[in-house]
């Protein structure tokens, strides 16, 4: 390059319009990233669809003219009492033990898993947040005690606290909310504390102390900001966890109660019927499948979409477990896995789920 | 501080625990009003006579301290009270239950650690190869999937079929031991893999990022400049320092495993301890529930203890703390 | 104008100091870290003692620089001065005020006096925080400025230091190492305080930044009448900005006094090392010079020597020294406002490079 167009360079640059530029946020540039991984987008089509049907599930019901709970004795089941198949006599996926339409009861229980994986999540974020920004600022005895705590809630064999509640109050909505969000939040908080503990080191973080901010401000001003990407990638992730939990609570039947269907009773109830009747168990296993993948793939993008070191694919193939390719449906499966900056969830007490 | 001292500690602190446990178990299930009490300590069906005799006999009308200390020393003793639907002592269901239930954790948890372990350090050690990306593959779906769901998948795709051509290895249902391995093991291959299935995945990734962390670190990089084979380095060098994570989690787990359990032996007629467990919500059977919870609770401190020393005994640092 | 070199930053200091002419008092301050040691309760087994008994006095309207190596306790120092860590013993006063160990509350307004600024360009400010945001936060914790007045008052801070105001809204992402510096130094100026502590500043800058640094630094002193409390371990830095210097040594004072007295007539042995290493620009001088070499390592803060800290690595140690902590006072013939810590300071004339016995070019 001459010397003259780099003049010419130089000068451009400083007689430019001076506009108060705005710095592109980590949201923005995440975003933008994000929306260059072909999986990630797909998982976001597939959840909105997902919800879309579930809010719409009673067009569904009206359209075809079949409520959930409707039991078409005539038209719904075979003269031996058996449930018919997808297809028949206007039951799009076929019907259950007792003749109801199963599309229409998938959709409804999408409504369900939908609305109780995203309150849990939400009433988790928050608390465990709190309580996690709470023990790991503070330090000393508070965090002691609320480590403790949150170790101990980790620990605790949940099957065995829904069982027991389960016994003693009949099974409701509320109760399902309460321990799943009463697991969720343990999980969350336990990541947070850490994160936590290691950002109040930072030094400005001690810069705001030097300025005379108080803990509150420091917490929630300095150092959640930097905590929402993981915040984020978490909860994705339990959302998933979440919907599963639910399911088997109901598949127990510890979890909604009847008549309000759940993809986990729906597929207690097939099991009596998996000989006789394929799609009872195939649809309602295939709709709780898509779902969570989704939701886990969605959280694996975000996850990736955050991480700057996918920026690495072109550096020199020195740290090769580090570096990845271009985003596409391969790599997203080939994801590294949990980081210190992104550890994973927990595991739940129900299995699956990450 | 010692591998005995810290196990002597932590037999103390697990005893608190559990007694802990027993205390929040009786709080929740004792202090209401006794006519509620007893009613589901009879039975559902119980008349009010039943229900006067069970209150005369657990003293349900004694105050509450003297209650608290009967339970907690009929506990110890192993007296977990009658179910009064079948009149057998509590302690017997429990007995009854116990192999069924051991067979499919042991098999379970065992086969899960292989497959998880191995998958994961081949992974690791290939990473990108064409194994490694199947792998993922697998390990994201097998992340996404409810055990029961699997376990009816399973059901469906192999126990059927296979029992439609005529081989009937495979089996629902319990068949002991007694009646021979292969028996036994035909009933429990399903259950197995059903409940290792979700848990290698999360085994296999954990252990794979764990061990390419490990693999990454200097002294591994010293051992192989030493000269070393890579099968060595890995054994020796890298595997004791991947593993903590993967034992850690194991304690962590080990309240799933109490889920998983049950789910399975719902989905494929296992009569174990899940299975009646969740039989004895159904019918409100109170006696029999709070049987499985204390002993539910003193498996997970056990099987803490167990884990926290296997933690101790591959990372030295700990015993310290 | 070049604003490639330094310009010299001091002002000539009185003879006599006058009492209220002190802003801030030092006395005696220690600060001790417990070493916890390892067993079923974590007992105490050690204490680093990364300040160990220093007195200095910051004057109005000067600024006091403070020298020494990493981990001699200096930045510890400044931390205890801002009030960020407790103190063992010893105190701080601020225009005669007592403000050791203060609760946060009682210590809140004089965080309007005191400020600091960092060493690291890079983690000193909040990545995920706008610079305006970082830049009003004094304004925001003090609640002195709200909205519009805060905006400009933050802008107006921003072209004061150099910045351009309508990057009000970026990240520190987006600037450089010096421009950082800057936003920091708006940072500490936002609520005009009277003392601004430099935790080495321009330590992690490049050469040429570092004068820009300076020279901003030293316009603002002159511009608000700031005192600076400068701490660095480049002697020539700090004899460029400095009216008065201590030197520190292992959570120790070895010498201290007016810059002049300190550099041309060292008397402590450990200062006469340091000068005598420091870099030289002018290449034969260099190669004229002979440097004194240090023997041993610095021991460590949690076990330091007896009697004098410097005696292992002194060239002219007695017995004396390991047996007996020397005093930090007034040695015959230096003004009074010379002080040294040593039993057998550098005379006028003598070089240590000779009694070290070996010749380096």
């Amino acid at each position: 390059m001459s010397l003259s167009s780099l003049e010419f360079q130089a000068a451009s640059a400083e007689s430019a319009p001076e506009q108060a530029i705005e710095g592109r946020s980590q949201w923005q540039l995440t975003w933008r990233r994000l929306l260059h991984d072909k999986v990630a987008i797909a998982s976001i089509v597939v959840i909105l669809v997902m919800v879309i049907l579930a809010i719409t599930a009673p067009l569904f019901a009206s359209l075809t003219g079949h409520a959930p709970d409707q039991a078409f004795t005539n038209t719904g089941t075979t003269s031996t009492g058996a449930p018919v198949g997808p297809g028949t006599h206007g039951f799009l996926l076929g019907t259950d033990y007792i003749g109801r339409d199963l599309f229409i009861r998938i959709l409804y229980g999408a409504r369900i898993s939908l609305f109780v994986g995203i309150v849990t999540t939400a009433i988790a974020t928050l608390a465990g947040v709190s309580i996690g920004l709470i023990a790991g600022y503070f330090g000393g005895w508070v965090d002691t005690v609320l480590a403790r705590f949150i170790d101990t809630v980790l620990a605790f064999p949940y099957i065995v606290l829904a069982l027991a509640l389960a016994a003693i109050f009949s099974p409701s909505l509320t109760i399902v909310i309460g321990v799943i969000s009463f697991f969720s939040w343990a999980g969350i908080s336990r990541i947070v504390r850490g994160q936590t503990l290691s950002l109040k080191e930072k030094e400005y973080i001690e810069a705001a102390r030097s300025l005379g901010a108080g803990p509150w401000r420091i917490m929630f001003i300095d150092i959640l900001p930097n905590l929402l990407g993981p915040v984020l990638v978490l909860a994705t992730l339990y959302i998933p966890i979440a919907v599963i939990f639910e399911a088997t609570l109901s598949f127990l039947g510890i979890g909604i109660p009847e008549p309000t269907p759940s993809w986990g009773s729906i597929l207690a109830e097939a099991q009596n019927y998996y000989t006789v009747a394929w799609w009872y168990v195939v649809f309602p296993s295939v709709a709780l499948l898509v779902t969570t993948l989704a939701f886990n793939l969605l959280g694996d993008g975000i996850r990736d979409a955050m991480d700057p070191r996918t920026e690495r694919i072109f550096a020199a193939g020195s740290q090769r477990r580090r570096s990845r390719r271009r985003p596409s449906v391969v790599s997203a499966f080939s994801a590294a896995g949990p980081s210190a900056e992104f550890p994973d969830p927990p595991r739940q007490p129900m299995p699956p789920t990450p | 501080m010692g591998l005995a001292r810290f196990l002597v500690r932590r037999i103390l602190t697990g005893i608190v625990v559990l007694w802990i446990v027993a205390t929040g178990t009786f709080l929740l299930f004792f202090t209401r009003p006794v006519a509620v009490v007893a009613r589901e300590l009879a039975g559902r069906s119980a008349t009010p006579q039943v229900i006067s005799e069970v209150i005369r006999n657990l003293g349900l009308n004694l105050p509450l301290r003297v209650q608290y200390w009967h339970f907690i020393d009929a506990t110890a003793h192993g007296n977990l009270g009658f179910s009064y639907y079948s009149q057998v002592p509590v302690k017997t269901i429990l007995a009854e239950d116990l192999p069924i239930t051991a067979s499919v954790v042991v098999g379970g948890v065992v086969l899960w650690l292989i497959v998880g372990l191995t998958v994961g350090v081949i992974s690791a050690t290939r990473a990108r190869s064409l194994f490694d990306r199947v792998a993922t593959v697998g390990v994201l779906a097998g992340l996404s999937m409810p055990i029961f769901v699997l376990g009816e998948l399973l059901i469906i795709g192999v126990f059927l079929p296979l029992n439609e051509h005529g081989i009937t290895w495979i089996q629902t249902g319990y068949a002991g031991l007694s009646t021979g391995v292969i028996p036994w093991m035909g009933h429990m291959i399903l259950p197995w893999i059903t409940l290792a299935t979700v848990q290698a995945a999360v085994y296999t990734r954990l252990s794979r990022g764990s061990l390419l962390d490990t693999m990454g670190e200097d002294y591994i990089r010293t051992a192989r400049a030493k000269g070393l084979s890579e099968r060595r380095v890995i054994l020796r060098h890298g595997l004791r320092a991947a593993l903590t994570p993967v034992v850690s989690q194991l304690g962590i787990d080990i309240g799933a495993l109490l889920g998983g359990v049950i789910v399975v032996e719902q989905v494929f007629s296992l009569p174990g301890l899940g299975f009646d467990s969740v039989q004895a919500i159904d019918t409100g059977n109170l006696p029999v529930i709070i049987g499985f919870v204390l002993l539910a609770s003193a498996f997970v401190v056990v099987a803490n203890i167990i884990v926290d020393m296997a933690y101790a005994l591959l990372d030295p640092r700990v015993r310290i703390a | 104008m070049s604003d490639t070199l330094p310009r010299d930053a001091a002002r000539p200091v009185p003879p006599e100091a006058a009492e209220d002419d002190v802003l801030v008092r030092v006395d005696k301050l220690v600060k001790h870290f417990p070493v916890r040691g390892g067993g079923l309760i974590r007992r105490t087994v050690g204490q680093v003692q990364a300040v160990d008994g220093v007195s200095l006095v910051v004057r109005r309207g000067q600024t006091l620089g403070l020298v020494g190596e990493t981990g001699c306790g200096k930045s510890t120092l400044a931390r205890c001065i801002a009030g960020l860590i407790p103190v063992t013993s010893g105190t701080v006063t601020f225009e005669g005020r007592n403000i050791t160990n203060l609760s946060r509350r009682a210590m809140q307004p004089f965080r309007r006096e005191i400020q600091m600024i960092f060493q690291d360009p890079y983690g000193s400010l909040n990545p995920r925080r706008r610079v305006g945001a970082i830049i009003g936060d004094p304004f925001a914790v003090h609640k002195t400025a709200k909205g519009a007045a805060r905006k400009k008052a933050v802008q107006e801070l921003m072209e004061r230091v150099g910045l351009n105001p309508e990057h009000f809204n970026r990240f520190p992402a987006e600037f450089s190492g010096g421009q950082r510096q800057r936003i920091g130094v708006a940072r500490a100026l936002a609520l005009r305080p009277k003392l601004i502590i430099c935790d080495e500043p321009v330590s992690a800058l490049d050469v040429s930044i570092q004068a820009q640094v300076l020279n901003l630094l030293a316009d603002l002193q002159s511009d608000f009448g700031l005192s600076y409390l400068f701490i660095a371990h480049d002697l020539e830095v700090v004899r460029h900005v400095s009216n008065d210097v201590t030197v520190m040594y292992l959570g120790r004072v070895a010498e201290s006094g007016p810059k002049d007295q300190v550099y041309e007539t060292s008397r402590h042995p450990y200062t006469a090392a340091l000068l005598s290493a420091a870099p030289a620009a002018d290449p034969d001088a260099a190669a004229e010079r002979r440097r004194i070499i240090l023997t041993g390592d610095v021991p460590s803060p949690i076990n330091p020597p007896d009697g004098c800290r410097f005696h292992p690595r002194c060239p002219k140690a007695q017995e004396l020294c390991g047996q007996q902590e020397p005093v930090l006072e007034v040695k015959p013939g230096d003004p009074a406002t010379h002080l040294t810590a040593c039993h057998f300071p550098v005379q006028a004339g003598e070089s240590l490079a000779r009694v070290a016995g070996r010749d380096r070019r």
